[in-house]
């Protein structure tokens, strides 16, 4: 029989704790959509999303009727359309539309793979793709995008890096009387996973079946209400097993849910990922967890090891609860998306050196920081080949989303609304790099991808 | 199958009552009952067998809102209580 206690802990985690499905993801590839001509090529792709598609949404409803869970996007990840680009030719632009499109009209919050994987090189499709981001965020609500420029197997494509130096300018540029959003949904990857169920960095990479379900959970409020129970006798050790514990919880939950779409879609499950991934609603932030642990502020000298001890205990809580562990799985610190890393950033304690350093040790990269309008690209340039450069060297993924505010500087704020948040613009050093970034050329594999 | 209904909220007369003819009317078995009142604080767990029901679970959640106002009522399916909290 169930047990009153264990019944009233999951309803206080759901009510109170912000515990939610963050998103149920559909990954479908669009290879057998390739056509040499533009228009074939869009109309397949929309006939092939709409028909895999079409009752995401509703089995997503009905899921949550049937558990009493809030899972809060249903969304769709494809192959990166820089694939079908080299196939077809033609202006990238109208298969941007024609996702935003079948997005609308299926009814999910967001549609990502307008991307392109150069982290070794440029193939046909690629730059002219990459070139077409900023129009294509521009003239689109749904689309997301994201390119790999980097990986530990092959380095680091610093001629991608320099064009993406101005790509996510430009993007700000055409979307500066909206916040400059577009650049919120465009993401610079270095080792980014096939799998990502996760917004605005999911695709559906090469290596994955026709169609799949892809879970992505939450839950740092739960984590951090059951940090707080605990008091701050508990040891570090006693800390790591709390923070298990609930991840073990919250995974649980992910992978039935997974399951139960999958069934009903007849859709194979892929992974659960299994990050916690704040929102910027109170209650709902990765930082409060680290200030639970006994930081005055997140930002504050030991945030990186909180957090190494937080995303590290995550992944083992988490990895026993469901059959397939994938995605990006670890804390996200996302700063204009995380209540706690906005006021941290706003107070000056978090700064963008000190974010650096804490992506060593999580699962994502600089995100969702805002910089000043007038940064020059190298510099952005810059930021990226260090970020890059971390994921590299650590064999990890790490994704930035920079959003340069146009026509703002230091202590001015972005309001993007809704699960995108709202956040100050940072302080950035404007030492340049210039002449390093337009040296061009590639960052050689390091010795850690001779692995064979 | 089955599913939990849970009801928080202050106390007053009749909620079981209510609770039992909603449960009655979605032809929902009930096969246990926890509950329990603490000063004026009301909470009850119930257990339905929902193999026969004649309506979905979100239905029945609506239903008893309506007939029980002013409650916390969540209607779940077990499931999510056994896959969170058993191995």
């Amino acid at each position: 029989m169930l047990n009153m206690t264990d019944i009233m802990e999951t309803i206080t985690m759901i009510q109170e704790e912000n515990l939610d499905i963050r998103t149920i993801t559909m990954g479908i590839s669009l290879l057998d959509c390739c056509d040499s001509d533009i228009e074939r090529s869009c109309n397949k792709v929309y006939e092939k999303i709409y028909r895999c598609a079409k009752d995401l949404v509703q089995t997503g409803c009905d899921i949550e009727q049937k558990y009493g869970i809030p899972i809060i996007n249903k969304r769709i990840s494809v192959t990166p359309i820089a694939m079908l680009v080299g196939a077809s030719g033609g202006d990238p632009l109208k298969y941007a539309l024609t996702l935003d499109k079948v997005a609308k009209d299926v009814g999910v919050n967001f549609i990502g793979g307008f991307s392109a994987l150069v982290h070794k090189g440029f193939s046909p499709g690629d730059r002219e793709l990459i070139e077409s981001i900023p129009r294509a965020l521009a003239a689109t609500e749904y689309v997301c995008s994201s390119v790999n420029i980097g990986s530990t197997k092959s380095g680091i494509n610093m001629d991608a890096v320099k064009t993406m130096g101005s790509v996510i300018r430009k993007t700000a540029e055409l979307t500066a009387d909206k916040q400059c959003i577009g650049a919120a949904k465009l993401v610079v990857f270095c080792n980014a996973p096939e799998d990502n169920p996760f917004m605005a960095g999911a695709f559906h990479g090469a290596g994955e079946p026709d169609c799949v379900i892809n879970v992505g959970v939450s839950g740092p409020g739960v984590v951090r209400a059951a940090l707080k129970k605990a008091g701050q006798d508990c040891d570090l050790t006693q800390v790591a097993d709390i923070i298990k514990r609930t991840a073990f919880k919250i995974t649980r939950m992910g992978q039935l849910v997974g399951s139960e779409a999958s069934k009903r879609l007849g859709v194979p499950f892929g992974i659960v990922d299994l990050s916690l991934a704040p929102t910027p609603a109170i209650g709902d932030s990765v930082a409060h967890i680290l200030e639970e642990i006994g930081l005055e502020k997140c930002g504050a000298h030991g945030t990186t090891a909180a957090l190494a001890l937080l995303n590290d205990a995550v992944k083992k809580g988490g990895v026993m609860a469901s059959s397939n562990v994938g995605g990006l799985s670890g804390a996200f610190i996302p700063v204009t998306e995380d209540a706690g890393m906005i006021e941290a950033a706003r107070s000056g304690a978090l700064t963008i050196e000190k974010l650096e350093a804490m992506t060593a040790v999580c699962s994502v990269g600089i995100d969702m920081v805002v910089i000043p309008g007038d940064t020059p690209l190298e510099v952005i340039s810059g930021i990226l080949a260090d970020e890059a450069a971390i994921g590299m060297i650590n064999s990890k993924t790490t994704a930035i989303r920079l959003i340069p505010a146009i026509g703002k500087d230091e202590g001015e704020e972005l309001e993007f609304g809704g699960l995108l948040g709202n956040g100050p613009v940072m302080k950035i050093n404007k030492m340049s790099p210039a002449v390093m970034i337009n040296r061009g050329g590639r960052i050689p594999a390091p010795i850690q991808s001779l692995k064979n | 199958m089955r599913a939990v209904i849970t009801v928080i909220g202050k106390d007053m007369v009749g909620i079981l009552a209510k609770v039992s003819t909603c449960c009655a009317e979605a032809n929902a078995n009930v096969i246990e009952v926890t509950q329990s009142v603490l000063q004026e604080f009301f909470a009850m767990v119930m257990l339905i067998d929902i193999e026969n029901m004649n309506c979905d679970l979100g239905q029945l959640r609506e239903n008893l809102k309506q007939n029980v106002p002013g409650m916390k009522i969540h209607v779940m399916h077990e499931d999510i209580f056994n896959s969170m909290h058993r191995i």
